[in-house]
């Protein structure tokens, strides 16, 4: 028994955490002139082509300089190292990098960073009470609202924005609600049984 | 996506002058929907970027009853689909609206953009050399062209992907176009244009002209309106056709009305021939169906999209049958 403990302490939750901290820190690194703190800078003047930029992210506020081409998620998540949030077409189409803007779904990596100008932005991260799972979260997990679970994030922070304007959706409601967000492996049927748990507990 | 000079104009007519120095290089930016996906596939490559969010009063809706709507360029396209007096008086611009892409791009997106939104067809969005772009064939032509126009196209055969413009046109919608020491209002129908007039731009818009606002005249009661999209998917997608109506009705006829299509041809696409038909036009089915022998007449299919024409006729039926109580033969 001590010995099939072992390898099982390492979680897949702190393995994903070790691998991706990995790589948010090379590309952090690689695209450093893209985006920097400006505290790091000592309120120098901006690197050439940058401009200053800034917003508040799950309640915390943050001042960059960015390049005018840098998008929101390449700010969250090679910046700010929030990589909850994730890319997959990287095009506005599926829907993997949804964040709430001033409260409203939106697609990450299709929104200039400078966009988000003044404003707040929530991520997967900002739902979180501490290490507290929020009550959208728990339903997927009850319901089983996934299979890889790479399009989850922004599944859920579709039905964050849903159930923000509309506590209480009809299933219609809930299938247009979540149409901006696609799951390759089809676990649809699922996915809308999540959110009509969320709905009910919440 | 290529780095590029970013501008954020404070009033439109610095916009205008940042438009008109550069129109070849620079490309306007409301929403960024469009332009993004342009961009980051280097369909588009400018050096500078004009972003025009930063333009004061040009997000607001304004209903005046009984005179007209007049809706900002900037104001997103989710702010109209739950507008409750757009809903009300408009109800084929509200659905328009609510069928436009996913609840995501309708909070990114804008009315203005919108109209303004450049073609989808996937040689125009691929890695060809298209006429379009500057080549000189338009691969359409010979290659796979189920999605594209069956009327108006030549010698390119995109069509216009807005759901919105379709219903506007239907509405009697006019477009205030605003630069430099000028401004002018056109209906939406001389807002667009086909290839043979530009093959380059899909509208009239010259160097340093911005869209400010569009103007929706407020129906009477016995006016109605309507949209219907065919598209492949349940969900979110362009229209493979749709088409939208406005219809006043009186005594048992169609007093007058204006039937407009999408997904057929490279701008909504209107016929004097059927808007003169629906005058007087009892509401029987025998002579709604008179209707379908007449639209689109003139379409010229390619190889694979002949079945867009009964397409297109059969939902202009069940649009009308939608709208009036039809008295079946």
């Amino acid at each position: 028994m001590p010995n099939k403990k072992k390898p099982s302490s390492l979680s897949r939750r702190q393995f994903i955490k070790g691998v991706s901290t990995g790589v948010a820190g090379t590309i952090a690194t690689t695209k450093l002139a893209r985006a920097l703190p400006i505290e790091k800078l000592e309120k120098a003047a901006p690197p050439e082509g940058h401009l200053p930029l800034e917003l508040k992210v799950n309640g915390k506020p943050y001042q960059l300089y960015v390049e005018p081409q840098t998008t929101l998620v390449e700010v969250l998540r090679n910046e700010l190292q929030l990589t909850g949030t994730k890319v997959s077409c990287n095009h506005g189409e599926c829907g993997a990098c949804t964040v709430l803007l001033d409260g409203k779904a939106v697609y990450s990596c299709h929104i200039l960073a400078l966009d988000a100008q003044g404003k707040s932005v929530t991520t997967i991260e900002g739902l979180l009470n501490g290490e507290e799972l929020h009550p959208i979260q728990k339903a997927f997990i009850k319901k089983d609202g996934y299979q890889c679970g790479f399009c989850t994030p922004g599944q859920i922070m579709s039905t964050q924005a849903l159930l923000l304007k509309n506590p209480n959706p009809t299933k219609e409601e809930i299938l247009d609600g979540l149409s901006g967000n696609l799951c390759r492996c089809g676990a649809y049927p699922k996915i809308i049984e999540s959110v009509e748990e969320a709905a009910k507990v919440k | 996506m290529k780095p590029f000079v970013y501008h954020q104009p404070k009033s439109i007519e610095e916009a205008s002058v940042l438009s008109a120095k550069n129109w070849e290089e620079a490309v306007l930016f409301a929403g960024g929907t469009d332009v993004l996906g342009l961009l980051k596939d280097g369909i588009e490559e400018p050096k500078e970027v004009i972003n025009l969010k930063g333009l004061e009063g040009l997000d607001q809706i304004d209903f005046t009853k009984g005179k007209e709507l007049r809706i900002g360029a900037l104001v997103k396209i989710a702010q109209i689909a739950e507008h409750p007096a757009i809903k009300q008086s408009f109800p084929a611009l509200a659905q328009a609206a609510a069928q436009t892409a996913s609840p995501q791009l309708r909070n990114m997106g804008t009315i203005g953009g919108n109209i303004c939104q450049r073609p989808r067809c996937w040689y125009f969005r691929g890695d060809f050399h298209c006429l379009r772009k500057g080549g000189d064939e338009c691969f359409a032509v010979e290659g796979e062209n189920k999605y594209h126009c069956v009327i108006g196209g030549g010698p390119c055969y995109i069509v216009h992907p807005s759901d919105l413009t379709v219903v506007l046109q239907a509405l009697g919608a006019k477009v205030t176009i605003v630069w430099k020491g000028g401004q002018k209002t056109v209906p939406t129908s001389q807002f667009f244009v086909l290839p043979e007039e530009d093959l380059y731009r899909e509208n009239i818009l010259k160097p340093g002209e911005i869209v400010t606002h569009i103007h929706i005249p407020v129906p009477d009661s016995k006016m109605k309106s309507g949209y219907l999209k065919f598209k492949e998917r349940d969900v979110w997608d362009f229209a493979v056709v749709s088409v939208a109506a406005s219809v006043r009705i009186a005594n048992g006829r169609i007093e007058s009305g204006r039937i407009v299509f999408g997904g057929v041809a490279p701008k909504p696409w209107e016929e004097e021939t059927l808007n003169r038909e629906l005058k007087g036009l009892p509401l029987k089915d025998a002579d709604l169906q008179k209707l379908k022998a007449l639209a689109l007449k003139e379409a010229e299919p390619l190889e694979q999209n002949a079945y867009k024409i009964p397409l297109a006729r059969n939902l202009m039926l069940s649009l009308l049958k939608e709208l009036m109580p039809i008295i079946p033969n």
